[in-house]
């Protein structure tokens, strides 16, 4: 089969966030970038099928800035065969914009499966993937947390409130990566090495004029300090209390 | 045409509480743009929800109804749906933000070329733009994002938006039977698993008694499901406790987990990592218990209690039964 996954870097999920100066951007100054958490989990699944059905290719496809090629390179030493590298060092906040740039490319691979994360970690607009599909005419399945492959066909597995949506589909197909039962394989240092022999396409993108934009960012109201009502089971009377009367939550 | 129009989710013929408060949004958007709501419904044999639906307000309720549609299918729910866009011309859509609403939004936006906000905490709205904030940076930072597009979309977060009865006239009903072809339809639900002991989601619950690492292992949430019984809630888990099996992926709380709303977390034995912060910090109150008086947590909980989790949470379960009367 041929896969393609696409990938995206966010800042260190760890670290704390900083408004740049205009109040309408993030400071990225400094700071540590990684691949999107749910395009990793989305490579895992892509590089477990490439296992299971002989003959078949990983592709990523990354928009993403110039130096943020250590990015494709850790994805590659995941498993990934080869890279596209849409270069822009402004990536517009606009999943339209964003899904018909990478929609253009992706349509070039005749791709069987194409993979997404669920969302990017950033700025959490969930829809690139499905905007991508419905551009390309793809049948697509969001949010999935891992698939079977059997005859030809798809088993995808996708949460629900309360449960779980069992789904088949032959591809293509895109999906979209919830995180589900597997972990992110660590790679090597042999396959970092090798990484960087494997082949590395680059692009410059043409974005459509945005149809949204950010205005405003800013910080949430920090949460009052709250209070330590006490020590141990004793303490427990006059929490409840603080919970009915002060609070009225329960 | 100019209208708002709301997308109703029911499953099984239940309504989704989080429809009912984009319902209730959508009225009040209306009003200050002095136009009309309509309650968008697909499904099959769902007349019935009229009654409930007319509750919010509606001027009309739109029945989209077909075998096929009897549950979620994302071909034909996006089909049916985009055929009553297509009849509707509406100028704001709104979704509630839920596994379903996810999943329809962003292809009704890539049809018809239409701005989406997702997961949004407020809309401001005016004859021509909408401008909806919402959490980005897993809720780090809140972002104003203007939607410039003719038809604007909008996912709304679950438990954030009040909703509102009201008792106007009755709505009026149109019924449509929609042109779908589901033969063509590519993507095939062979089924819905359900685990044996149903569980309300910790994305709609609105109480949430979550353990982490100081649970010391699944045994430990034995004494969390009692509490979470107690108070008419769930139970969460910290990505620790997910990460070490001791709980499902679905129950996880946080960054790569779900980000909750609940009028009250209590968070057990858990540290307070802001990854974790991150997925419940919009929650109305927090009490935090944790034998480690260092522990982030105490620092965003409104209230916490230092102590050994296995006394306190007991402790906690037995009075909160008292107050109930159910000892």
């Amino acid at each position: 089969m041929k896969i393609a996954v696409c990938i995206k870097q966010v800042p260190d999920t760890s670290v704390r966030v900083k408004i740049a100066a205009d109040g309408k951007s993030i400071d990225t100054a400094g700071v540590e970038h990684v691949i999107n958490p749910y395009d990793e989990y989305a490579l895992e699944e892509a590089v477990r099928l490439k296992e299971q059905v002989a003959g078949s290719e990983i592709t990523l496809v990354s928009l993403v800035p110039d130096k943020a090629q250590q990015i494709v390179l850790k994805a590659l030493a995941i498993g990934a065969d080869k890279a596209v590298h849409i270069k822009a060092d402004n990536v517009p906040n606009d999943s339209l914009a964003v899904a018909k740039v990478l929609a253009e490319e992706l349509k070039l691979g005749s791709f069987d499966l194409i993979f997404f994360g669920k969302k990017a970690v950033d700025y959490d607009n969930h829809q690139v993937g499905a905007i991508v599909a419905e551009i390309l005419n793809l049948p697509c399945i969001t949010g999935c947390t891992h698939y079977e492959y059997s005859g030809g066909k798809i088993t995808a597995y996708r949460e629900i409130e309360g449960g779980v949506e069992v789904y088949e589909v032959v591809p293509p197909v895109v999906f979209t990566q919830e995180k589900g039962p597997h972990e992110v394989r660590y790679p090597q240092l042999r396959e970092l090495m090798a990484a960087r022999k494997k082949p590395i396409a680059t692009k410059q993108p043409n974005f459509s004029a945005p149809i949204m934009q950010t205005v405003e960012l800013s910080y949430p109201p920090p949460r009052p300090a709250g209070k330590i009502v006490g020590k141990g089971a004793e303490a427990v009377p006059e929490l409840v209390r603080l919970l009915r009367e002060e609070a009225k939550v329960i | 045409m100019n209208s708002v129009l709301v997308f109703v989710e029911q499953r099984q013929g239940r309504i989704k509480q989080s429809s009912l408060e984009a319902l209730s949004e959508g009225r009040r958007l209306a009003k200050k743009i002095g136009s009309t709501v309509s309650a968008l419904v697909i499904g099959n044999q769902i007349d019935s929800l009229v009654n409930e639906i007319s509750k919010f307000g509606p001027d009309s309720v739109i029945l989209v109804q077909h075998d096929a549609l009897a549950n979620y299918s994302p071909d034909g729910y996006r089909d049916a749906f985009l055929e009553v866009v297509k009849q509707e011309q509406p100028k704001v859509i709104l979704v509630a933000g839920t596994a379903m609403g996810k999943d329809i939004a962003p292809r009704i936006a890539a049809k018809i070329d239409a701005g989406l906000a997702t997961d949004c905490l407020a809309i401001e709205i005016t004859d021509d733009t909408m401008i909806a904030t919402r959490p980005v940076f897993a809720g780090k930072v809140l972002q104003k994002l203007k939607i410039m597009s003719s038809t604007k979309i909008a996912t709304l977060k679950p438990n954030t938006f009040r909703t509102e009865e009201v008792s106007t006239k009755a709505p009026s009903i149109k019924k449509i039977t929609p042109q779908i072809d589901p033969s063509k339809w590519k993507v095939v639900l062979k089924g819905i698993q359900e685990p044996e002991v149903k569980k309300q989601d910790v994305s709609e619950a609105s109480v949430i008694v979550s353990g982490g690492r100081g649970m010391k292992g699944p045994e430990g949430y034995k004494i969390l499901e009692d509490l979470a019984t107690a108070l008419g809630g769930t139970v969460g888990a910290s990505r620790a406790a997910v990460d070490a099996g001791w709980r499902a992926h679905a129950e996880q709380v946080g960054q790569t987990g779900k980000i909750v709303s609940p009028n009250l977390y209590i968070a057990c034995g858990i540290s307070g990592a802001v990854q974790h912060q991150v997925g419940m910090a919009n929650s109305k109150v927090i009490v935090a218990i944790n034998k480690d008086p260092e522990a982030p947590i105490f620092k965003f909980a409104d209230y916490g209690i230092i102590g050994d989790l296995f006394e306190v949470i007991p402790a906690l379960t037995r009075e909160v039964k008292k107050l109930y009367g159910k000892e």
